[in-house]
């Protein structure tokens, strides 16, 4: 009985440990993001690998997602004949929930494990302690490029999955089951707003994004120095990251929509 | 050159993303036609409003040209006060009258507004005086049942002497 105490206080004291590293990790990063004024080339290469490379996965899981949402809602919503809010249905699903979460768990295994494995790896190679003996700090170096590169990548590519979303689903809807057009979009315009619907998803890619690009440098710069030690930071940063995001959508979903 | 393709793609992306916002706003949103800042507002008072919502659409002659803005009970009238949003372009005589109906047997309710005779118009803020309320389904099948059974009552008794 004592023993399970003991376990349950080790496991929660290393919790919590973690947190606080992690917590001044974040701390340390921020405070290196000014210097990256000076050298905005960094970021564009970063925003090339995490942004760019993902763009191509987030649009066809987009298109795709939004193409089964036309199909699943149409079959659904002709039941009762009101197959005419088709466009309502995809575009508040995908702009509420599917397009910030999908397009950030996709983002985590895309561009957030590669990112690990790369600080990983740099850490296991000595290149980052390499950079601390010629006085460059790798932090402002390597770590604040990286992460800045994917919270601004993140709400971008978030946009991306929902505008194509509903375009997939205007293909399927209108295209090939026969849903009137004019009906679609204004059904879809009467009933999503603005600061309601669009900026609140929005609000959450952000959020999302932080928190991805937070792990992921974190993990990286963590990891134990060893083949398998990257191997299993990587893992971490694409579970973590599927957690943290299915967890503070949750809570994100209730403070915005909770009190209609 | 390579530093050249790697910026051009990056360019593309943030253009790609900015684009599907705008879409986003301007296609799928509301954005375009009704912003909520524009427009003067005047307000109602109702005995029921059934299930009248916040946004809940305003027509003239069944045109869409403005939405509900709040619904809140009056304490000293024992009412439901509506807070209209209206465009601003549209103007409404002063006796203008509002109904509450529903669009289809279990669609959402909205406000009918029908304009009446008068020379002046209605300004910020004053009140639409004619109000109908809500048609509550269960009320209606409740009179309905009641008129029915006093129909019933009446040609028995006529047919007693």
């Amino acid at each position: 009985m004592i023993d399970w105490f003991q376990n349950l206080g080790r496991t929660s004291l290393a919790i919590f440990e973690r947190l606080g590293c992690s917590g001044l990790f974040l701390l340390r990063v921020l405070a290196a993001l000014p210097a990256l004024a000076t050298r905005p080339r960094l970021l564009i290469i970063q925003l090339y690998s995490v942004g760019v490379l993902s763009m191509m996965l987030i649009v066809i899981s987009g298109l795709n997602v939004g193409m089964v949402l036309g199909l699943q809602g149409y079959n659904t919503l002709v039941d009762f004949g009101a197959e005419d809010s088709l466009g309502q249905v995809v575009a508040l699903s995908l702009v509420r929930e599917l397009g910030p979460v999908v397009a950030a768990l996709l983002f985590a295994g895309r561009a957030g494990s590669a990112l690990t494995a790369e600080i990983g790896l740099m850490k296991a190679t000595e290149q980052l302690a390499g950079m601390e003996m010629m006085a460059v700090d790798p932090m402002k170096r390597v770590i604040a490029p990286r992460f800045i590169a994917a919270v601004l990548s993140m709400p971008l590519l978030a946009t991306m999955f929902s505008a194509v979303g509903v375009l997939g689903g205007y293909f399927v809807g209108v295209g090939l089951l026969g849903v009137d057009s004019g009906a679609f979009w204004s059904q879809m315009q009467s009933k999503v707003d603005f600061y309601d619907d669009i900026v609140n998803g929005l609000v959450k890619s952000v959020v999302f994004g932080f928190v991805a690009a937070w792990i992921a440098v974190f993990e990286g710069y963590d990891a134990v120095p060893t083949t398998e030690g990257v191997s299993r930071a990587t893992t971490r940063t694409v579970v973590h990251t599927a957690f943290a995001v299915l967890g503070l959508d949750f809570i994100l979903t209730a403070l915005m929509f909770g009190s209609d | 050159m390579q530093k050249r393709t790697q910026e051009i793609a990056v360019g593309v992306f943030v253009a790609a993303g900015l684009a599907a916002l705008v879409m986003l706003a301007m296609k799928v949103s509301n954005l375009s036609s009704f912003s909520g800042q524009e427009g003067f507002e005047v307000v109602a008072h109702f005995e029921n409003i059934g299930g009248l919502k916040e946004r809940a659409p305003v027509t003239v002659a069944g045109v869409r040209i403005g939405r509900v803005k709040s619904v809140v009970y009056d304490d000293k009238a024992y009412e439901a006060l509506v807070t209209i949003n209206i465009d601003s372009k549209h103007k409404l005589p002063e006796d203008t009258s509002a109904s509450i109906l529903t669009a289809g047997l279990l669609g959402e309710q909205y406000i009918a507004l029908e304009p009446g005779g008068s020379e002046k118009m209605l300004k910020y803020g004053e009140e639409i005086k004619l109000t109908q309320s809500a048609f509550i389904l269960e009320q209606m099948v409740g009179r309905f049942l009641f008129d029915k059974a006093a129909e019933g009552n009446k040609t028995a008794e006529g047919a007693v002497p």
